[in-house]
C-alpha cells in the first residue's frame, strides 16, 4: 500500500447562507473516519475543525467546495470559498473575534472560536485569502502529531 | 442511566424519540454557544440548551450527544425535527430553565463533564 496516495478522497459543495444542511460534510466525514477504523480522539480533532470551517463557508461566504484526502497516517481537509475574504487574519484568529452579523449569532454561531478551534485541533493550517474574492483553508491532521511541529501559516 | 429515565424528571416533552430506550447517558453539557459545545462536550452527554434551529441536531451527531434538552419551551423549527428523526437524536423539551433543567438532571445523578478537543 502506498502510503503517498490517498485511500479516500471526497469533494463536496457548500451554499452559503444553507443552515439547515450545515455540519452534514462534517457528519458524513465522521461516518467515513469511523468507518476507516481511526481512533476516536483523531476523528474528534478532524471533525470539530471541519465542522468549524464548514459553518464559516455557511455564514460568511455565497459559496464553496469542501474536499477531503485520507492517508494512513493523515488526513487533509481544504475549504475553498467564494465570499468576502479575510482583511486581517491575525485578528481573525483571536478568540471572540468575529465579524458575524447579529442574526448569526443569535443562533449560537459566529462568537469568534471558529478559527481558534481549527487552530487548536489541526496539526497544520493554511489560510490564503483575498478581499473581495474568497478564502482557501488547509488543515493537516497527523495521526501521530509528533510528525509535524503545530504551525500556522497564513 | 438510560435517555428515556430523564423524560419524566424534566416534565419534558418528547419531540424525537430517536433511541430512547437503548441510549445511555453518561454525562452533561449546558451552552448556547455551538463552538463551545462542540468542542467541550463529551460523547454520551444530554446536552440542555435554549437554542431549536436544525444545526442543534448536527452538533449533538458531531459530539456523539444522544439527547438535547430545549429549554424554556423554546418553539421548535420542524426541520430540526425532522433531522433529529432522520440522525436518531432523542430531542426533548421542558418548560424548566437550562438552570433547572441542569439542576433536576444533577439530582438524578447526571453530572457535568468536559472533554478537551
Amino acid at each position: 500500500m502506498n502510503p503517498h496516495q490517498p485511500h479516500i478522497e471526497i469533494k463536496k459543495e457548500i451554499t452559503g447562507g444553507d443552515f439547515s444542511t450545515a455540519g452534514g460534510i462534517s457528519s458524513e466525514l465522521k461516518n467515513i473516519l469511523q468507518q476507516a477504523g481511526l481512533p476516536p480522539q483523531f476523528i474528534r480533532r478532524v471533525v470539530i475543525a471541519t465542522y468549524e470551517a464548514e459553518m464559516n463557508v455557511v455564514i460568511h461566504a455565497y459559496r464553496g467546495t469542501f474536499s477531503t484526502s485520507i492517508y494512513p497516517d493523515h488526513v487533509q481537509v481544504v475549504l475553498e470559498d467564494e465570499g468576502p475574504g479575510i482583511p486581517d487574519v491575525d485578528l481573525a484568529f483571536q478568540e471572540g473575534f468575529s465579524t458575524a452579523p447579529a442574526h448569526i449569532r443569535e443562533m449560537g454561531f459566529g462568537a469568534g472560536y471558529g478559527l481558534s478551534n481549527m487552530k487548536k485541533c489541526s496539526n497544520q493550517i493554511d489560510i490564503q485569502t483575498q478581499v473581495g474574492k474568497g478564502t482557501k483553508v488547509m488543515m493537516t491532521f497527523w495521526l501521530d502529531p509528533s510528525q509535524v511541529k503545530s504551525s500556522v501559516s497564513v | 442511566m438510560k435517555v428515556s429515565d430523564i423524560v419524566k424528571p424534566l416534565e419534558a416533552e418528547v419531540l424525537c424519540e430517536g433511541d430512547l430506550n437503548n441510549s445511555e447517558i453518561t454525562g452533561g453539557y449546558c451552552s448556547d454557544l455551538l463552538s463551545d459545545c462542540i468542542a467541550n462536550a463529551s460523547e454520551g452527554s444530554v446536552w440542555v440548551t435554549i437554542h431549536s434551529h436544525p444545526n442543534i441536531i448536527a452538533v449533538a451527531v458531531l459530539v456523539g450527544m444522544p439527547c438535547i434538552v430545549i429549554s424554556n419551551f423554546q418553539e421548535v423549527d420542524p426541520q430540526t425535527i425532522e433531522k433529529a428523526k432522520k440522525e436518531k437524536v432523542t430531542l426533548l423539551r421542558t418548560s424548566l430553565t437550562s438552570y433547572q433543567a441542569v439542576e433536576v438532571l444533577t439530582k438524578i445523578g447526571i453530572h457535568g463533564t468536559k472533554k478537551h478537543a
